[in-house]
């Protein structure tokens, strides 16, 4: 177990150096630099211009070179600063990574939370009007485009007031509140982006728990279980879920790593102020920099949602060893 | 053997079993008017080709049919002077794994793979018997090493995939007989099993009934199996009882005519060397049973009376039954 950890642990820094300077590449590749956008004003001369992009080494094109002067940074602990902001990146993203695991785990606990009991619920009630209705909604649910679902709820949340139309918190009374009022409106603030953000995996899941569910009380050891005089409940508990959410684990960390890196349109919708924002912001701006560690910092998350993954699934199953 | 089954009340009562299956291709008739008694101490064997409905019996006594698309359609399941049929399902849950315990066909896949040995055996004391965790993990450490596996305390708190297939078969038994059961069922128990193991754990049954004066309701297609272990025999085809009697008796004189054709596709010790004779045609659909006599269309003695009317289970000797009313007329003929 402990070796695995390590393994998978060094493992990311490879991935992070080759993720890191094909976005490089990537950046030189497009037309322009963070300064392009700055010499239509007329304070700036083509000699201020010019030493700018020297001071932050945009004047070669060179992809080595550009990646050598940030990896070298990198290495002694500096990953620079922001262009724009003009603060180390680290400031930036700091609130911004917490901001989005947030928003993340809360998604992911109205997903699961929905999908798991829903999901047992059907495969139990098979053929139902229960199952029906559950299928009924996990149709509609895949169907919605989450752009579409994220504006009706902004609507929603406009038209009846019942909650925030975006943002992370209060602006006015924020100052003013105990940490316990806090608390319960970053909740009131997260309730719809997480919900909108849930709902997109949450019918897959469903549906994919519902067969699980089905085809795990199939098995032979759940007739040996029944056999023993085991109450229905138990028989569920004990001996089924285990089985039956196994592959759903690793589903988990998958969606642990896409809530954490794909939530852009939510947090756009709902003015969540998270990575991604801070991300696609940076990016149209070419804020090198603030690319760069974001990229890094996703990079990271992705990796510790798959290992969350791993070890929850070997928890689960004796029979996989973390070798 | 059979003196003991005939003295005394029977353990359990079949009477007129009939369980259904609904598809969506028409109605099974797996189970269609099954009679039989189990007596306190004895092993009966039932026997039959595959598909004859020998497990569909086992789990309508265990109140294991899928519904649905099973159904019990009809009858009596006598244990002392309780219908299994008519128990509501708790009380039938305290029946099950205690009064009549089963052990499974298939012991790779029988026990649950992400739970220990010793928990799943202990669940079953926990279920039935006012016992502590401890008390419990004690006596399933006791009934590992009853059934032949060794050192017990250690298999206890391993997992199923770290046992090979006799073990496990093994393990199934402690966990059906931990409870001690009046009956256990034993679905092809050896099936699965390479050949020297089938007899170990054949033997191992053997000697817990007598041990545990428990009966056991052996199912298998083996005559050999059969010949070593039952004192009484029912014969099953088609979900009907065709041939019932004591092993001697049955091995003897068999009566049926698909008995008889049972015999001659055994490779016996008088006749080792001669072609095997396969029974001809097939083992009939479930969905579509021939009319009267179901064993009709294969059987070398037919008449024309065979397909209207429905043979009955008659004496031919004393504890004898058989359901063919032209046995005698020389249907071993062939
Ligand atoms: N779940 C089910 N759905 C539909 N039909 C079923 C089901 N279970 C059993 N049957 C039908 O019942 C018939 C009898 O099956 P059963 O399993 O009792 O045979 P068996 O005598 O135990 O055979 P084997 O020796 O192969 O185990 C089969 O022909 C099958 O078509
Ligand atoms: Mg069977």
């Amino acid at each position: 177990m402990k070796t695995f950890l390590l393994r998978r642990f060094l493992a990311i820094v490879p991935l992070i150096l080759a993720v890191t300077f094909i976005t490089q590449v990537l950046l030189i590749a497009s037309p322009g630099d963070y300064f392009s956008t700055l010499s239509e004003s007329p304070s700036m001369t083509p000699e201020r211009l010019e030493f700018l992009r020297a001071k932050y080494h945009l004047d070669t094109e060179n992809v080595f070179i550009r990646y050598w002067y940030w990896l070298s940074g990198v290495l002694t602990g500096d990953f620079g600063y922001s262009f724009k902001y003009q603060t180390s990146v680290w400031s930036l993203i700091g609130d911004r990574i917490l901001n989005t695991l947030l928003l993340a785990v809360g998604a992911l606990l109205i997903s699961w939370g929905l999908a798991i009991p829903l999901g047992i619920l059907s495969a139990v009630k098979k053929d139902s009007i229960v199952d029906r209705l559950a299928g009924g909604l996990s149709f509609v649910g895949l169907s919605i485009p989450s752009v579409f679902f994220s504006l009706l709820m902004v609507l929603f949340a406009a038209k009846t007031g019942l909650f925030p139309v975006g943002g992370l918190h209060d602006q006015v009374y924020w100052d003013f509140m105990t940490p316990w009022q806090k608390f319960v409106d970053v909740i009131w603030h997260l309730f719809l982006p997480a919900t909108v953000l849930g709902t997109i995996g949450m019918a897959q899941y469903m549906r994919q728990m519902r067969a699980e569910m089905i085809e795990t009380l199939s098995q032979d050891y759940i007739r040996t279980a029944k056999a023993k005089g085991l109450s229905l409940r138990t028989v569920l508990f004990r001996h089924a879920l285990g089985n039956a959410i196994n592959p759903l684990i690793t589903l988990f960390g998958f969606s642990f790593a896409y809530l954490l890196s794909g939530a852009f349109i939510t947090e756009f919708v709902f003015a969540w102020p998270g990575m991604g924002r801070l991300t696609v912001d940076a990016l149209i701006i070419k804020d090198e920099p603030l690319v760069m560690a974001s990229i890094v910092m996703v990079t990271v998350m992705l990796v510790a949602g798959n290992l969350l993954a791993d070890i929850l699934l070997a928890a689960v199953d004796p029979r996989i060893r973390l070798e | 053997m059979s003196a003991e089954a005939a003295a005394g009340r029977p353990l359990l009562s079949i009477r007129d079993l009939r369980t259904y299956f609904h598809t969506s291709d028409g109605i099974a008739r797996s189970v269609d008017g099954v009679s039989f008694d189990i007596f306190p101490g004895e092993t009966l064997a039932v026997v039959g080709e595959s598909g004859c409905g020998k497990s569909v019996t086992a789990f309508t006594i265990m109140g294991l049919v899928p519904v649905p698309p099973g159904r019990v359609e009809g009858g009596e399941i006598l244990l002392g002077d309780r219908d299994l049929l008519k128990l509501p399902e708790s009380a039938m849950r305290d029946v099950r794994g205690n009064d009549i315990s089963m052990v499974f066909q298939e012991p790779m896949t029988s026990l649950n793979p992400i739970l220990t040995i010793g928990r799943q055996i202990s669940e079953a004391i926990l279920r039935h018997k006012d016992v502590t965790k401890v008390e419990a993990r004690r006596l399933s450490i006791e009934m590992l090493s009853r059934v032949g596996i060794p050192s017990p305390e250690r298999r206890a708190d391993e997992y199923p995939h770290q046992l090979s297939g006799g073990m496990k078969q093994r393990a199934m038994i402690a966990m059906a007989l931990v409870c001690r059961p009046r009956l256990l069922i034993a679905d092809e128990p050896t099936t699965a099993l390479d050949v020297t193991i089938q007899s170990q754990i054949l033997d191992l049954l053997n000697d817990l009934r007598e041990e545990f004066e428990m009966s056991v309701l052996l199912i298998t297609h083996d005559l050999g199996v059969v010949a070593e272990v039952a004192d009484r025999v029912i014969v099953m085809y088609a979900g009907k009882v065709v041939e019932s009697a004591g092993v001697v008796d049955l091995f003897e004189r068999p009566g049926h005519p698909y008995t008889r054709a049972l015999f001659r596709s055994l490779p016996s010790l008088e006749h080792r060397g001669e072609a095997l004779q396969v029974i001809p045609g097939n083992v009939p659909n479930p969905l579509d049973f021939p009319s009267g006599c179901r064993f009709r269309t294969r059987c070398p003695i037919a008449r024309p009376e065979c397909a209207t009317t429905d043979p009955q289970l008659i004496e031919a000797a004393p504890r004898h039954l058989v359901a063919c009313p032209f046995s005698s007329d020389g249907g071993d003929a062939q």
